[in-house]
């Protein structure tokens, strides 16, 4: 965990504060909605189809079990009971009040929480790998960056006024979990031929109505440059990148207009020019944030406890281990992912009792700290192996012990028409009848590795685009229609999916989704082919054929 | 960003005007009374752009009381209550279609 100084918490104070000024100057008419509008979306409020939302920042997907609670005292006091964990590890609450807002922030801001700048046309929550600090082979912590990152970007008055909002995510292993090509500028943490730490930067990756992978600019900046390697960067999209039109404002139309090469050559220029910059960070710095992480005092453990062997024999946990556990770097202890995708539920919903009781079971079994992923779904960081068969009965009580993590019904959907005033179609329920569908777990191992996501419009939220299976949203004629498209991946090898044909009707997409999962066991060279490998292997034409020859 | 008064407006059928309360966020519709009400059958009913926009720009003066406020098409039969001309203003009268963990 990350420990705020006094600097940090004046500045949330701060900020609670003067928006609780905003607050009351809009219901009082002193400010318009226009005036008022982008004041909120700079502390993370919407408004949606039914009242306004308020998305709430997680830094890098790192909880303690107190800041949990205190989500779960918002969801209670101020919403309906529940949140919503979306792609960019923020929480989402669908019902708040505006004139109590102000309430719900100071409360979050006890904790060490804040809602700045999760909307606007600024830097946007760094996200970074759920399993930073726990996984092997990691180069090192990537929260130590994300967390300088976050610093450096939090009100900077230069880039608080983008063309468009900007998105940083960082990765330190080998195995991309933070789906860092899919973002503006995507940070890859390695080492140089001398040992030096630095990293890979890529620029323009993005989604939406215009999608990209984002391209390398630089293969290493040495870890003292990255931040004024970063402002080079967001000094050039400042510059030239587009204000006239909203859908070609991203930084990575203006890569794809300019050219990588041509637009490297126009940062490396800015870079230069700021050569020994007062962004320059020395050691001392870097050490200072790395000492204001605290990490476990782990015990010495084995690495198969008799607890362990003895639960073995219970099939039911035998299958949820098989899918949650994960390989921690310290012997004798797990990561557990825990599903928040139960069968016929709204993907990346938790409710406050939830919450409230994990919190609880993170204090008891994992340090007190709680994960949160891309995928909607949560973490216990650090749990002893003796501990995990107590922890499943009680996970499985909660409800968050679903063993589909990574398989077909582990869905990531954006909430869609349901809630959203920008969405066109239906997510979530398209969602609960694929989990429906795919509810027999004996059938989800035999699929594999599968991941279908859903975005209710064009905008992509559930990033459709890289679903092994996406599904996106679409209106004809007043009727929810939906584009499928297979083959995206957002992993270290990342691609967008490819659209196998027509639009199908809502009440089609299921039957669509079970055709081609049934075209994939006929097709795959072996049983251990994933999903993903199949279609890179045959194209997309086979599953056209099973989709569309009968419809 | 353009006025809703700017922009051109075209109906084709029955439809009211709509918007959110500025308070807590909630779907409200404009009514004959020249207030709000979040009884869609208490909405004013405007037939042609005329009568739209007067109806409109009324709400747009309130901008302390609503947020956003935009035409959108009813369904109106005879002898039955007004229902929601589309899905999306289905779900912004009735809520959200799916079943929530807290059910």
């Amino acid at each position: 965990m990350y420990a705020y100084d006094e600097l940090d918490r004046t500045l949330i104070n701060e900020r609670v504060e003067e928006f609780r000024d905003q607050v009351k100057r809009r219901l009082s008419g002193e400010l318009t909605e226009d005036e008022f509008k982008m004041l909120r979306l700079q502390n993370g409020v919407y408004l949606q189809l039914h009242a306004y939302m308020f998305r709430v920042a997680i830094p890098y997907g790192t909880l303690s079990s107190n800041q949990l609670r205190r989500l779960a005292h918002v969801a209670r006091r101020y919403d309906r009971g529940y949140g919503h964990f979306t792609t960019r590890q923020n929480i989402q609450f669908n019902w708040i009040k505006l004139a109590e807002l102000p309430d719900a922030l100071a409360d979050l801001a006890e904790v060490g929480i804040h809602a700045m700048q999760t909307s606007g046309n600024n830097t946007r929550n760094v996200t970074s790998d759920q399993w930073a600090g726990v996984a092997p082979g990691e180069i090192e912590d990537p929260r130590i960056w994300s967390e300088l990152l976050r610093q450096y970007t939090t009100l900077h008055p230069e880039f608080s006024f983008l063309p468009r909002k900007f998105k940083f995510a960082i990765t330190a292993s080998a195995h991309d979990r933070a789906a860092i090509k899919i973002h503006d500028i995507g940070l890859r943490l390695h080492k140089n031929a001398q040992g030096e730490t630095g990293f890979e930067v890529l620029v323009g990756g993005g989604l939406g109505r215009t999608p990209f992978i984002a391209k390398t600019i630089k293969p290493f900046v040495h870890g003292r440059d990255l931040l004024s390697y970063v402002e080079a960067i967001l000094r050039v999209y400042n510059q030239y990148g587009r204000r006239d039109n909203i859908y070609k404002a991203r930084i990575k139309i203006l890569v794809h207009e300019l050219g990588i090469e041509k637009f490297a050559a126009e940062v490396e220029e800015e870079w230069r020019a700021m050569d020994n910059s007062a962004l320059t960070l020395d050691d001392a710095v870097i050490e200072e944030i790395r000492s204001r992480f605290s990490y476990p005092a782990y015990e010495k453990l084995p690495h198969m406890p008799e607890e362990l062997k003895t639960a073995a024999h219970d099939p039911l946990f035998e299958r949820w281990r098989r899918n949650s556990l994960f390989t921690h770097k310290v012997q004798g202890y797990a990561i557990v992912t825990l599903s928040l995708k139960p069968v016929g539920g709204p993907p990346g919903d938790a409710t406050a009792e939830q919450m409230d009781a994990l919190a609880d079971l993170a204090d008891k079994y994992s340090f007190g700290e709680i994960r949160v992923g891309h995928e909607q779904n949560l973490a216990l960081p650090h749990v002893a192996k003796r501990d995990l068969p107590v922890l499943w009965k009680a996970l499985d009580k909660l409800g968050l012990a679903t063993p589909n993590v990574n398989l077909v019904s582990d869905i990531i959907a954006c909430p869609g028409l349901d809630y959203c005033s920008l969405a066109n179609a239906r997510s979530i329920p398209i969602a609960q009848e694929l989990t429906r569908r795919f509810a027999n777990h004996d059938t989800a191992e035999l699929i594999g590795r599968l991941h279908i996501n859903i975005s209710g419009c064009i905008n992509a939220c559930g990033h459709h685009h890289v679903g092994h299976i996406g599904i996106l949203g679409v209106e004809k004629n007043g009727e929810e229609f939906y584009q499928i498209t297979i083959g995206g991946r957002a992993d270290e090898n990342a691609e967008l999916g490819a659209l196998i044909g027509p639009a199908v009707p809502y009440g089609d997409v299921a039957d669509v989704v079970e055709d081609i999962v049934e075209a994939y066991l006929a097709l795959r060279a072996r049983p251990d082919e994933l999903f993903v490998d199949t279609v890179k292997r045959l194209g997309i034409e086979p599953f056209k054929e099973r989709v569309y020859a009968t419809r | 960003m353009t006025s809703p008064l700017e922009q051109k407006i075209r109906i084709t059928g029955p439809s009211i005007i709509t918007a959110n309360r500025t308070f807590d966020g909630a779907v409200i519709y404009r009514n004959r009374a020249q207030g709000w009400s979040t009884d869609l059958s208490e909405a004013a009913i405007v037939r042609n752009a005329d009568e739209a926009r007067a109806l409109l720009a009324e709400a747009v003066a309130d901008d302390v009381g609503a947020v956003g406020p935009y035409i959108a098409p009813v369904d109106i039969k005879d002898g039955e209550e007004i229902k929601p001309g589309n899905l999306r203003e289905y779900i912004r009268l009735k809520g959200v279609t799916i079943d929530l963990l807290t059910a």
